[in-house]
């Protein structure tokens, strides 16, 4: 009944065993790509939806006219945030082996673009991010303490010890609580945006998502929705070609990029090398000025590769070519923004040891001060009594009996 | 007879009906080539191709759309959910859809669909990975609702459903998937091997729908129950020393309400435990239907035992989980109404 048909079935490039194998992607050369004015119409600009932005070349200096032409100390400060992110998460991911804490999602590899990505968007501005998108809390100024006490479910956690590792937020930051659930935050930061503009603020709003997850009817309502308002907000896709075990061609990205998916409901899309520091950081500040301006949403798509496990739950050795990563044709996003400061004799490898030196050590100052707020298994822990809290502003009756009982039954 | 944890046993259902019957196909998200995270389907892609068993993009709704017009269309597709916690992108095609087709095309139209999906907390899920909304599905008319509690009512049960031209919403308590856990997290794991409920044939058997199991026979107090905390009260009941009878469920829709009250009759008292939360929740049923067939029987109120009434919080997990001590409890209150 069933024959091998014509369904067609997409397939990854590599499965272990195999070399790694990136040729299905689809390049530009740095500098290659024109940069349109901020005011252009979205049906205008259609064809950024298919190149890939890239300013940093080869050499590892920056060309053509997306190149940001940032400070020297902006830059320093992008590569101080990014190499904080990846050690902070090489401790969290060893803390987690350790059984310190449940669980861990680290974004190796995946760096710039949280943290160029905020560092070209202002304050004010309202974030919806993914789950794999700790730069964004690191570039905002969060306390590794903090962030380190969410992990740990501790007396100081900010979820009160109702979520899973990773899933921070900040209201004073303006970082919106995360999901366990994928694609849900897509149609809210499209609400959030039409609110600002509703209100006549000058804030924008942006979001995150996997390319996996833009398969989910929230990523296409959420576009909808953009593009009939024309709401202020950045729809960020990040393409690190993995969801869990599944290729990026099986989300839909075989047949066209997830940029082109923003021409289709009418809004800019624009296709950026994710490893780049400086395109991430020129695409984001284009779109953020085309969103407060009036010139409507953007949909960027980052292409990256996700260089480790989608969880400390993973192994990706069951399902894609080893060390694919050391392979990934736009390299590695913090060496690559290390060497372009080096060249512009604005850092050195003497520098980037010491920095490295000194992250360690404020990570694990860090570490020991989180731990003495409690751990999942010592020290001081919360009162389950704050499990019947915030249920509702207001705690109704069915819920206090229940508490009373949960009281009685710890003794 | 082979021994096999719950993931194998499914595992062995799944390739079984493969085997025998080409209308049968499984799609899911990282179920083919990876096996999907539980490991459920390893190697089924492998051995029966890529045709029948497809990973699909990450779009619950689309999965149980596709499935139904694949069901229309002939095949008999095994859709899993990931987790319980991310069905609700799929909800509307399950409930307006996938349950009402029969009814709404005067049965000119039905869809054989199986939904199997792990629910259920005790893994340090937190409130997305922990869920146990079964209630909410037994709430709709037109889709049959599954809960194993073993190996061996898993695989039979399963092949009952895929077998079923009704659509099934199959839920596997993953606390269970490795062995029977009795609801104390300090204690060893136990595995499958040990309980005679993990020895489970190799071909194809059925366990059918509407018959509850009684696991333990008793005459003090009957406790009705499914998934994990049939286990969570066989440990209550022993340890208080009460001679309890006590039924898994198993199928929630449709209900075996004769072994219910037959055993209600017999006892005189009867508690209902399930992990989900209380309000509105399945037990609520049970209380009703106890309360309407057996009042005249009973020599006290009927008690319920449950999740608590807020979100499955990740540090709180053994405060929240309807332990032992909160079985006890509510077997001790119905022993002796104060």
């Amino acid at each position: 009944m069933v024959s091998p048909s014509r369904l067609h079935l997409p397939r990854a490039p590599a499965r272990p065993g195999e070399a790694p194998d990136f040729s299905y992607l689809e390049l530009s050369p740095a500098g290659a790509v024109g940069r349109p004015e901020v005011t252009a119409k979205a049906r205008d600009i259609a064809p950024l939806a298919l190149e890939l932005v890239r300013v940093l070349d080869d050499r590892h200096d920056a060309v053509g006219p997306w190149h940001p032409h940032l400070d020297p100390g902006e830059l320093q400060i992008g590569l101080r945030h990014m190499l904080l992110t990846r050690l902070y998460d090489e401790r969290m991911q060893r803390t987690q082996r350790a059984g310190k804490i449940s669980f861990y999602i680290r974004s190796l590899g995946e760096e710039a673009v949280s943290v160029a990505q905020c560092m070209a968007l202002r304050p004010g501005d309202m974030l919806f991010p993914g789950y794999r998108n700790q730069g964004l809390h690191i570039a905002r100024g969060l306390s590794l303490v903090d962030l380190m006490c969410q992990l740990l479910s501790n007396t100081r956690d900010m979820c009160k010890g109702r979520q899973l590792p990773v899933m921070y937020h900040s209201a004073a930051g303006r970082l919106f609580t995360i999901s366990g659930n994928l694609a849900t935050q897509f149609p809210q930061a499209v609400g959030w945006a039409m609110a600002a503009a509703i209100k006549g603020e000058d804030h924008i709003a942006a979001t995150w998502i996997g390319e996996g997850s833009s398969a989910e009817a929230d990523f296409h309502h959420a576009l909808l929705f953009a593009s009939v308002y024309q709401a202020p907000v950045l729809l960020n896709v990040v393409n690190n070609q993995w969801a869990i075990s599944t290729f990026q061609a099986n989300a839909g990205g075989e047949q066209r990029s997830f940029a082109a998916r923003g021409p289709g409901y009418g809004i800019a899309g624009i296709r950026v090398d994710g490893n780049d520091f400086l395109a991430v950081h020129a695409v984001t500040q284009w779109a953020a000025e085309r969103a407060r301006t009036g010139s409507g949403p953007t949909l960027i798509e980052l292409v990256t590769y996700r260089a480790a496990a989608h969880s400390t739950s993973d192994d990706p050795t069951r399902y894609r070519a080893k060390d694919d990563y050391l392979h990934w044709p736009l390299g590695d996003p913090i060496e690559r923004l290390k060497q372009h400061l080096i060249k512009l004799g604005e850092w050195s490898e003497e520098r980037h040891v010491a920095m490295t030196a000194e992250l360690d050590a404020m990570i694990a100052a860090s570490w020991k001060e989180a731990v003495t707020y409690g751990t999942l298994s010592d020290g001081p822990r919360l009162n389950p009594d704050l499990m019947f809290e915030d249920v509702f502003k207001e705690m109704p009756q069915h819920l206090q009996r229940q508490r009373a009982l949960m009281r009685a039954e710890k003794g | 007879m082979a021994q096999m944890n719950m993931i194998q046993a499914l595992n062995s259902a799944m390739d079984a009906m493969l085997q025998a019957d080409p209308s049968v196909i499984l799609m899911g998200e990282d179920i083919g080539y990876f096996g999907g995270v539980f490991r459920a389907t390893e190697g089924l892609q492998r051995k029966h191709g890529e045709h029948r068993v497809i990973d699909t993009p990450i779009a619950e709704g689309a999965i149980i759309g596709a499935a139904i017009g694949m069901a229309v269309g002939g095949l008999r597709p095994v859709a899993e959910i990931q987790f319980a916690d991310y069905i609700y992108p799929g909800f509307d095609q399950i409930v307006s859809e996938l349950a009402r087709l029969r009814y709404r095309s005067a049965g000119d139209f039905f869809a054989p669909v199986t939904i199997r999906t792990p629910c259920g907390g005790g893994i340090r899920g937190g409130q997305t990975h922990s869920q146990s909304p079964e209630g909410i599905f037994t709430h709709v008319s037109g889709i049959k609702v599954i809960m194993p509690s073993n190996p061996f009512d898993a695989k039979g049960l399963l092949i009952t459903a895929i077998e079923d031209d009704d659509p099934v919403v199959f839920f596997e308590p993953k606390r269970l998937y490795n062995g029977p856990f009795d609801g104390d997290p300090n204690k060893a794991a136990i595995p499958w091997s040990t309980h005679p409920k993990g020895e489970v044939p190799e071909g194809i058997y059925r366990v059918p729908f509407g018959k509850a199991d009684i696991v333990r026979s008793g005459s003090q107090v009957t406790i009705i129950t499914y998934g994990t905390m049939v286990f969570v009260a066989t440990l209550a009941a022993a340890s208080l020393g009460v001679d309890a009878e006590i039924i898994d469920l198993r199928s929630l829709v449709p209900l075996d309400v004769d072994t219910i009250c037959s055993s209600v009759k017999k006892t005189g008292r009867c508690v209902v435990a399930h992990e989900a939360t209380r309000f509105s929740g399945f037990g609520a049923e049970i209380l009703a239907i106890v309360q309407e067939e057996c009042f005249w029987d009973l020599e006290a109120p009927i008690q319920r035992v449950a999740g608590w009434d807020t979100p499955y919080p990740h540090a709180f997990e053994w405060e929240y989980f309807p332990g032992p001590a909160r079985v006890g409890a509510a077997i001790k209150a119905a022993m002796d109404p104060a």
